[in-house]
């Protein structure tokens, strides 16, 4: 249906055709007259956050936690730039997300205008798409097209441009139905010949090892259960990524933890001596692989991921299979029992055997038996005080992200939002009042250190403003933890501007915002005190005073291989000062 | 060579190749700063590229870069290509096999007496066209193969090279069936 239209109302009308129930946004000059519209209808509902920043993180909190798009509009120029952050953070993670920018007039483009920026040259690394409407007559069918580009394929965000005049200019309007992209079509169905190869090399498989990223949580709900249904079928190993925490649940006995630089001794070890690797929508990141020329020397890989690029890009896969992956999953199950395939049972059993050795190490060992919390600890009481309820959690950057992947488990995906591949701070607590503006009853707890959250600490307002109850618990440890780790591990424990002296009263900066304040400091208080904030009714800030120069371990330190870790144990002070050689120095 | 991984200690020793890249896009704004920004962002190497539109009616432009790297890196860059919005599609004129490349030079050189006869005589054994002349300089027009092209420049040098403009490489593949 086509109808007459100004182009401030078109991205209200797109918006609510595309199911859009919610949007993080600022207001300013270059988008007042959507403004306007927003406030004439009551089908969307605009959340005020305090910095653009913020809405592009709470949109990615929302995508992320719903499966939905996130929808962000700020203004131009400054507006426009704040948004950087979270779209390279989308791109980097996959988030489906739209952000609306106001420009200025078209023909003010190039002047230099006040609040001007080219917007589209600024934004086009950082998005998977852009687009400059200069017509308003091609609004309507752009604004549809950038959904379907944010969600379809590999999901990422896209920027829309629309000048002052083109939001005011009157044009036809189309719906969503009338779009079909010219070029972006991306393959979801694997090829039936590689998925038919994959599967027979699974059936031969002595050791194999799924892993898996977040991809899967992209793909929805049925993936995660195909997924399930596929390593409970095989009972073969599985471990994930950052990113696919959750997919699998971490409650399961053939869950081997997270991998990677962090990850756990089992999981890492088992990815060293596999024979067959099963990547589903993971990338082979730097964190993930350690050292590519030592990266799971004697295994054949199969790699199912929706990005072609992706496919080759770090580690060669002897089996590259382009695809989404509950549909390659889907067709990959089928074939298996097509074939009646069984899995090894006896080489699968020495397999495991050699998995509970390496188990047995505890690599997250940890020993609480003073009154100093250790952070590890911390983590841990909060997953069994919040078990069995409808938990969301968010997470800043460092070593309380660490942490929270380690010792927080997650039975279902889209329950954790966090910075996988841009490692941003100040991602956490807009990301948290994301996810709670999707799932107003949920426990949404954003696990925060104490330099991350006084990166984006304004938006606590909008958690005010709009009675979203997110709870944010700082493990406050008075450093950048993971910065001064690595100085320990690389500069002889000078530690640079790692120490953060006048830090904010959290209690009390809680309470100049309206916001609850609850501060622990003692071991044997933290579970009441976890308690208090989940019954609290709005807002928390958690002071939580840990153990000030405790470190996350396990550790694959730069440069080495899966098979070199460092353990809690073994990481006394000499080790960690020469753990990295002059090699691994230069690698972030 | 592992691009993008902060891993790669050690730079790959695998072979560099040169390949001919077809790249079809929709002719829409940004689409060369799009394409040219993948390939500085990411690191690779632009030899040559030329681009204009090629059917006006659906407003689709073909652009024709020559780039060079490892296997490994070629297939990278195909693909990082290949899942840009507004291409359509990506045609390795290297891989294909049997592609024709053309470069389009224009030439201008200065001289007098011996020198001047030896510059047209040049021109006219690599069947250069003189589009421009005056008394003391010719303009010569060449079409050809890259590197015919660069050994007609360095013949010139001698005879009094002013100065050089080449459009850079387009290809096109043999046969009848369009790519």
């Amino acid at each position: 249906m086509t109808r007459q239209m100004t182009g401030a109302e078109m991205v209200v009308q797109a918006l609510i055709d595309q199911g859009v129930e919610h949007l993080f946004g600022y207001p300013g000059g270059a988008v007042l007259p959507i403004y306007d519209e927003i406030f004439q209808q009551d089908k969307v509902e605009h959340i005020l956050v305090r910095q653009e920043g913020g809405a592009g993180h709470a949109a990615e909190g929302y995508a992320r936690s719903t499966g939905k798009v996130g929808v962000a509009l700020v203004t131009s120029g400054p507006g426009a730039t704040n948004m950087v952050t979270p779209l390279t953070d989308a791109l980097m993670d996959s988030i489906p997300m739209v952000c609306i920018t106001g420009q200025v007039a078209t023909h003010l483009i190039g002047s230099d205008a006040f609040q001007e920026a080219d917007t589209v040259g600024i934004t086009r690394p950082c998005t998977k798409h852009n687009w400059l409407v200069k017509d308003v007559n091609d609004l309507a069918r752009i604004l549809h097209e950038a959904f379907y580009v944010a969600r379809s394929g590999r999901p990422g965000p896209v920027v829309v441009d629309i000048p002052k005049d083109v939001q005011f200019a009157t044009g036809t309007y189309e719906g969503p139905s009338h779009v079909e992209h010219k070029t972006y079509r991306p393959q979801v169905e694997g090829d039936p010949a590689a998925i038919q190869a994959a599967v027979e090399l699974i059936a031969k498989a002595k050791k194999p090892i799924f892993y898996t990223g977040g991809g899967v949580i992209n793909s929805g709900p049925e993936a995660s259960a195909l997924l399930r249904e596929f390593v409970q079928l095989t009972g073969f190993p599985i471990t994930s990524t950052l990113m696919g925490l959750g997919a699998y649940p971490a409650s399961d006995k053939q869950w081997l933890g997270m991998l990677g630089m962090h990850g756990t001794y089992e999981a890492n070890n088992a990815m060293h001596d596999c024979d067959v690797m099963i990547n589903i929508g993971a990338r082979f990141d730097d964190r993930i692989t350690g050292r590519l020329d030592a990266f799971s020397p004697g295994s054949k890989k199969i790699h199912v991921d929706i990005d072609p690029s992706s496919i080759n890009k770090n580690v060669r896969a002897d089996i590259g299979i382009i695809g989404d992956v509950a549909h390659v999953l889907k067709a990959m199950l089928a074939a298996w029992k097509a074939a009646g395939h069984k899995a090894d049972k006896a080489a699968l059993k020495s397999w495991w055997g050699e998995i509970d050795r390496w188990r047995a190490r505890n690599s997250l060992g940890f020993r609480q038996n003073s009154e100093t919390i250790l952070p590890q600890h911390a983590i841990r009481t909060l997953y069994e005080r919040t078990r069995g309820k409808d938990v969301y959690v968010s997470t800043e950057v460092g070593q309380h992200q660490m942490w929270a992947a380690q010792y927080f488990g997650f039975d279902e995906p889209n329950r954790w939002m966090t910075s996988g591949g841009l490692g941003t701070m100040g991602y956490g607590l807009p990301a948290a009042i994301g996810a709670q503006v999707a799932h107003p009853d949920a426990l949404c707890i954003d696990i925060a250190g104490d330099a991350s959250i006084l990166m984006n600490i304004q938006e606590l307002s909008t958690a005010m403003q709009f009675e979203l109850p997110v709870k944010v618990f700082i493990l406050n440890n008075q450093y950048m933890g993971m910065v001064r780790q690595w100085q320990q591990l690389l500069h002889g424990n000078r530690l640079s501007h790692s120490y953060t002296d006048s830090l904010p009263d959290f209690v009390k900066l809680a309470e100049a915002y309206g916001a609850t304040g609850i501060r622990c400091e003692k071991a044997s208080e933290l579970e009441g005190a976890i308690d208090a904030m989940i019954a609290a009714k709005g807002p928390v800030l958690f002071d939580c005073r840990v153990a000030n120069l405790a470190n996350c371990f396990p550790m694959i330190p730069s440069g080495k291989a899966h098979n070199e870790m460092l353990l809690p144990e073994e990481a006394t002070d000499e080790v960690i000062a020469n753990a990295i050689d002059a090699a691994g120095k230069a690698l972030v | 060579m592992q691009p993008g991984s902060v891993y790669a200690i050690k730079e790959g020793k695998d072979k560099t190749e040169q390949h001919t890249l077809s790249v079809l896009v929709d002719n829409e704004p940004g689409v060369l700063a799009r394409v040219i920004g993948l390939f500085s962002g990411r690191g690779y190497n632009i030899e040559s590229l030329t681009v204009s539109e090629t059917e006006h009616e659906k407003h689709r432009s073909r652009i024709t870069v020559v780039t060079t790297g490892s296997a490994q890196v070629i297939e990278q860059i195909k693909a990082q290509l290949e899942r840009m919005v507004p291409v359509h599609r990506v045609i390795d004129l290297t891989v294909t096999g049997k592609a024709i490349e053309r470069e389009l030079l224009l030439i201008k050189v200065r001289g007098a007496g011996d020198d001047r006869v030896e510059a047209l005589r040049l021109a006219d054994a690599f069947r250069a066209r003189v589009i421009d002349a005056t008394t003391e300089s010719f303009v010569f027009e060449l079409t050809g193969r890259t590197d015919k092209l660069d050994q007609f420049i360095l013949l010139m040098q001698p005879l009094g090279l002013v100065e050089v403009s080449r459009t850079g490489v387009a290809a096109i593949t043999r046969g009848p069936a369009a790519t």
